[in-house]
């Protein structure tokens, strides 16, 4: 494909020359913007306090904390395969029987430790 | 306090978008009003663009919202833009006093010209040479493919080659 002239397209350029901004239309675009920001913030800050007046809104939250909890059991159970993975590896496979055991253990104890913590934050 | 990135999208881009919108529909109040209406939608959608851009830059993001509320605006008043341009946008433009003497004549014969070509190539031909968008950035915000894109901005510098040299073999070819 060829191109065109190239004093062609700088004719072109310059006709179709950028044009500024009023300043005006700066002026009251900013305003506007920015006004539509702080109504959008204080809009959400009286909905949060009115909305939790509100049990028909309390689903939500609560809903947070139950995956907040299912995600934290969930993080402990990870947390004690990881530590299982990395020291089956100190053991190269010896004593494979017992250490399962005490990975199960220790496990279920990590379990309980951040279960409690899960409940006393609530 | 306007949101930091939003207000440095804004400041990039207000030339681009005032540009595009005013020589798109061809007064500066209309212009004035698009721009406005860009910026509003355009901060409503702000959040999921930047997620859906992967890193793009958003300039033909917020050209794409000018030119579908452009068409809206035609399509309401069902019209067409209000060419000529406005005498003021040489004051608002850019150019030298020299230029503007020298060069009137066949600026306007050019920016006649370009009023004259159907609307994507106009469109295309603004983005290039008004905001200087690569095809890339073009094919985006038109909603083509860059081969498509490159093609319409060969043909629409063509086209109105042919139109400035002689107008009304260039219209019958067409």
């Amino acid at each position: 494909m060829s191109e065109a002239a190239p004093n062609f397209e700088g004719l072109l350029r310059e006709a179709l020359a950028p044009v500024e901004p009023p300043e005006d239309l700066i002026l009251r675009l900013e305003e506007t913007l920015t006004s539509i920001t702080e109504l959008a913030a204080g809009e959400l800050e009286a909905w949060e306090l009115s909305a939790m007046r509100d049990p028909r809104n309390w689903a939500r939250p609560a809903a947070a904390l139950v995956a907040g909890g299912a995600a934290g059991t969930a993080l402990v159970l990870l947390r004690a395969r990881r530590r299982a993975q990395s020291q089956t590896g100190l053991f190269h496979g010896i004593r494979r029987v017992s250490f399962d055991r005490s990975g199960a253990e220790r496990a279920l104890r990590d379990l309980g430790r951040e279960t409690r913590k899960l409940l006393g934050d609530r | 306090m306007l949101d930091a990135e939003f207000s440095e999208l804004y400041r990039a881009h207000l030339r681009d978008v005032y540009s595009y919108a005013y020589y798109r529909v061809g007064d500066h109040h209309d212009a004035e009003d698009l721009t406005e209406q860009t910026f509003l939608q355009a901060y409503r959608h702000f959040e999921r663009a930047q997620r859906e851009s992967n890193g793009r830059p958003l300039r033909p993001w917020l050209i794409r919202i000018a030119h579908n509320l452009a068409a809206n605006l035609y399509r309401d008043r069902s019209r067409k833009p209000s060419w000529p341009i406005d005498e003021t946008t040489t004051l608002a433009a850019p150019h030298t006093t020299e230029q503007l003497v020298e060069g009137r004549d066949e600026l306007s014969r050019v920016l006649d010209g370009v009023r004259e070509l159907p609307d994507d190539r106009r469109e295309a031909l603004i983005m290039r040479f008004a905001l200087g968008m690569d095809n890339r950035e073009i094919a985006r915000a038109l909603g083509r493919s860059d081969g498509a894109t490159k093609v319409l901005i060969h043909r629409a510098i063509k086209q109105l080659e042919g139109i400035v040299g002689d107008p009304v073999e260039a219209s019958a070819d067409e």
